[in-house]
């Protein structure tokens, strides 16, 4: 542990911010901040010019080009718009604060406005608050207002003056009721200008900032026309904001309420209106408030206030703060290319002609980059802009051709085409983890798809049944580098999940490495050819007339390495044992185990000891041979790889025919009621159990006969074995049993009353009325097996698609919780306030990247360092 | 002790929990650079340290079993609720 304290450097910042106050606009406030009173719901007048006094003053800021803000006298996009102003009839109630007056109604007096907490305990309440704070931040604070918030409830006598108080109860959304009356908003400011100074502290608020009764609104503020702009459409007609709209409403109704009150008008004209107001104000404010109808636009669109401008995914926050837009990006869709390089990427040449990267002119590269220039933006390798050192750009057209390859000088930026080997970040929605980003070299290629190595795939998680990804080119010195050593490809190749190769061999790849050394022999020529055609030119093979795969495989191992292992499958012996000595194969066969991704040491220990360059390059090859030999042993799957032999055909009938029998036998015991039941199940439950305990083994024992009875050469058998795709169960699918389909973990036992499908009896509970499928894929499902197959499909397809979406909300409140988690110098893992959330990272302070499969391997430390 | 008889800290999944000396807490604040409220808390009605009299601000050393450390070292500071 070190002893000394490491100093964090001081950032350099030119602005610090010391602290944020939050409050409530007092109605002082909001006329001093005011640029104008709005008085009427006019807009424009005859000519189209904003009415003074109306909600598009220009007092209030300029949209118009050519016009000047009457206030500050800046032009369009120089104002930032000023906030206006309305005198309300009658005061309403802000629906942002509703929950807190009816914290403070029901914890104050109803006569003297003190809060119910006898004079000699106030003191105390607030030390203890303060204590709170000081301990366990402000967030408890909040919590024990709460708390004390609602102690006051249930006092039916104010401690101070000896008032009675009523029951007050809020009906939603902005209705306040005392003892079945209506309390009028009016009321309601009166009691909250009563709480004294001192009192309101306990509410957590501060009354410099915060008095109560400014959250019963009397004057609104109006914000600026910046903030709601209008709109004009093709047929010059102008659209309004949402927010211009809802002002609208509420400036008419204000004046209408206000002529009604002058004249005098019956009381129940004036609280109809009154609560119209206090309607629009809250939609104003939130359009989405549970007990009120939405405000709409004449098409039936609901109006978007100002809290549907902030909230949710659409949101300020979400959408326009925290989701970021790049320039020299692409996207399209993505197809393999095992040929190109574990970290290159294909780039279709019309895209590389788009995409640009800057290059600086200096003495030495101005011929270079002349010639980049000369050839235009239409010819590849050409370039679209020149940058001059001012900043201002210039677009490269045959026109301006001649002049920019003059004036082009050491100063000058040239923005020319994609190049192969320029620096690339390739990306795939979901980015999960840190593996979805990772940074390539460009290869320009024709065509039309971004091409990447089927080997990469995996971390990417992407397969090509019309996947899309998306590229994206770094634009300086620094941001190319910092991709090019901690995004490369060959810089993530071992997992931080699990300390293995997340790169590995796939399908074709690993059967034609399995199928190599699993005894294949070549001619020494052919075996030249073989690797020759892969792309391995540096090798050396025995100088024998029969080369075997084996020695093919270890002619592109390096001549020092050594590893044991176990394969997947057997050899030819009989031994899953695989021995590498040397740089020579000498035992085993190479299969998933040891090739494929996230599995076996042998792709871990090459990085180990050669190097991330070396293992990508050697995966690469490997691939490249798995496919050549391919090539040539010619490999395709039919349907005669799933026949039988008769007498397995035979065996399986009679697996099938007892079976058939042995659960008809336990039908009968159950329904004579001389089946007994399992510890703590029913009867019923326990036949289940047993049934399906019976036909699994069935099942499980045609697969066996599968294969054992199979053709072992057979190419389907070769990739159920090596583990290049499928395995056994498909194939005993295919050939015999697709088995019992289940739903919920049991037999299917919905749909008619006391039967699955009206083909059979009610209550039947033979294997095949309950979803057991005896057919396998070869010979043909009967109508009902068919059926019985859907649902299990139907109910996995529902179910992946409601997976989904709650997964990735789980991962999005995981991530945003631990953004900020960071390992410190000794260890400790701590967020961003410096507070501990692990003392050693992991408990056991391993880093699972520099592990093997999360172990360290302490035996070869030593023996290394001897 | 519950009414049924059935110790918690007996059970295989709750850790050991031992209060810890001043002497040992103010080693721990030191060695991390921390104030006890940057330490991960625990209530202090927690089942699990229920019988330890202990107060608000106290440290409680946590013992876990950890399939790949062995044995790994935690401390909570106590809270009220």
């Amino acid at each position: 542990m070190p002893e000394e304290r490491i100093e964090e450097p001081e950032p350099s910042v030119s602005k610090r911010i010391g602290s944020i106050q939050f409050s409530v606009f007092s109605p002082k406030m909001i006329k001093k901040m005011s640029a104008a009173k709005v008085v009427t719901p006019e807009l424009y007048d005859k000519e189209g010019y904003p009415v003074d006094g109306g909600l598009m003053d220009i007092r209030l800021g300029v949209i118009d080009p050519g016009l000047k803000c009457k206030t500050c006298g800046s032009k369009l996009k120089e104002c930032v718009g000023h906030f206006g102003y309305i005198e309300l009839a009658r005061p309403v109630i802000h629906i942002k604060f509703v929950n807190l007056i009816y914290n403070m109604l029901m914890s104050t007096c109803r006569e003297c406005g003190r809060v119910l907490i006898p004079q000699a305990k106030i003191a105390k309440a607030k030390a203890d608050l303060d204590k709170i704070e000081e301990e366990s931040g402000i967030e408890s604070r909040r919590l024990e207002i709460r708390k004390v918030i609602s102690s006051m409830k249930t006092v039916n006598k104010c401690p101070h003056c000896k008032a009675k108080q009523h029951k007050i109860s809020l009906e939603k959304p902005t209705t306040f009721l005392e003892e079945e009356k209506r309390l009028s908003p009016i009321e309601i400011r009166v009691r909250l200008e009563k709480i004294p100074d001192d009192d309101v502290f306990l509410f957590g608020m501060n009354p410099i900032h915060i008095r109560p009764e400014w959250m019963v609104l009397t004057i609104m503020a109006i914000p600026p026309v910046t903030m709601r702009p209008s709109i004009t459409l093709e047929s010059g007609e102008r659209s309004e904001d949402d927010l211009t709209h809802k002002l609208g409403d509420i400036v008419r109704i204000n004046q209408r309420l206000f002529e009604n009150i002058n004249a005098g008008a019956p009381e129940i004209i004036i609280e109809d209106l009154w609560d119209l107001l206090q309607y629009h104000i809250t939609t104003f404010f939130d359009n989405s408030v549970a007990q009120l109808p939405p405000a709409r636009h004449r098409s039936g669109q609901a109006l978007r206030t100002i809290s549907e401008r902030i909230k949710s995914k659409e949101g300020r926050i979400r959408h326009n703060l925290a989701g970021k837009r790049t320039n020299f990006s692409a996207r399209t869709v993505i197809s393999p290319d095992p040929m190109i390089g574990l970290n290159e990427v294909g780039v279709p040449l019309v895209i590389a002609m788009k995409l640009t990267v800057p290059e600086r002119v200096n003495d030495w590269n101005v011929s270079y980059l002349k010639k980049f220039v000369e050839k235009g933006p239409e010819k590849y390798p050409g370039a679209n802009y020149i940058v001059r050192p001012d900043g201002k750009k210039k677009k490269i057209t045959d026109e301006t051709k001649e002049a920019s390859l003059e004036e082009l000088q050491p100063g000058y930026t040239v923005e020319r085409h994609l190049l192969d080997g320029d620096i690339a970040i390739f990306n795939r929605q979901p980015s999960l983890h840190r593996m979805s980003m990772m940074c390539h070299r460009v290869r320009v290629l024709p065509g039309r798809t971004l091409r990447l190595n089927p080997s990469v795939c995996n971390p990417y998680n992407a397969d090509f049944d019309g996947d899309e990804m998306n590229l994206h080119i770094p634009q300086t010195e620094e941001a190319r580098a910092e991709a090019e050593i901690l995004m490369e490809v060959q810089t993530q190749l071992i997992s931080p999940r699990y300390g293995l190769s997340v790169i590995g061999c796939i399908q074709d790849a690993i059967s034609g490495n399995y199928i190599l050394t699993k005894g294949l022999t070549f001619p020494k020529e052919e075996a030249f050819d073989v690797l020759y055609s892969a792309g391995i030119k540096d090798f050396s093979l025995p100088n024998k007339e029969k080369i075997t795969g084996k020695e093919i495989f270890s002619a592109i191992l390096p001549k020092d390495f050594n590893f044991t292992g176990h394969s997947r499958s057997k050899d030819e012996k009989g031994s899953d044992k695989v021995v590498i000595s040397n740089g020579k194969l000498t035992e085993g066969v190479m299969d998933k185990n040891n090739l494929g991704e996230g599995s076996g040491l042998l792709l871990r220990n090459i990085h180990k000891k050669y190097g991330k360059e070396y293992a990508i390059k050697l995966i690469g090859d490997i691939f490249k041979l798995g496919i050549q030999v391919l090539i040539r042993y010619g490999f395709s799957t039919a349907i005669s790889d799933t026949d039988l032999p008769s007498d397995a055909k035979a065996k399986i009938n009679e697996v099938m025919e007892n079976v058939r029998k042995e659960v008809d036998e336990l039908i009968v015991t159950y329904r004579q009621g001389n089946f007994d039941a399992f510890p703590g199940k029913s009867i019923e439950e326990s036949l289940e159990l047993k049934i399906l305990e019976l036909l699994n083994s069935a099942r499980n024992k045609a697969g066996e006969l599968v294969a054992n009875y199979a053709d072992k050469e057979s190419h389907t058998m070769i990739m159920a074995v090596s583990g290049a795709r499928g395995n056994l169960i498909n194939l005993a699918q295919m050939a015999t049993c697709v088995g019992q389909q289940a739903l919920r973990g049991k037999r299917i036992d919905k749909g008619y009353n006391k039967r699955t499908l009206s083909c059979f009896r009610e209550q039947d509970l033979t294997p095949i009325a309950r979803g057991f499928i005896t057919n396998g894929f070869k010979t043909g499902l009967t109508p009902a097996e068919f059926f019985f197959g859907s649902m299990t499909g139907r109910d996995s397809l529902m179910d992946t698609a409601l997976r989904t979406p709650k997964s990735g909300y789980l991962y999005r409140r995981l991530a945003n919780a631990m953004q900020d988690l960071k390992i410190e110098y000794d260890y400790t893992v701590r967020n961003a306030s410096g507070r501990i959330v692990q003392f050693e990272y992991g408990e056991d302070g391993i880093d699972v990247s520099k592990s093997e499969k999360g172990i360290v391997n302490v035996k070869r430390i030593i023996k290394s360092n001897l | 002790m519950t009414k049924s008889g059935f110790d918690i800290k007996k059970h295989f999944l709750v850790p050991k929990h031992t209060k810890v000396s001043e002497k040992e807490k103010s080693e721990v604040l030191e060695k991390y650079h921390i104030s006890v409220y940057d330490l991960p808390l625990i209530v202090k009605n927690d089942p699990a340290i229920k019988e330890l009299d202990v107060k608000p601000g106290d440290v409680v050393k946590i013992l876990r079993k950890s399939p790949t450390a062995g044995e790994a070292v935690f401390y909570r500071c106590v809270i009220n609720v």
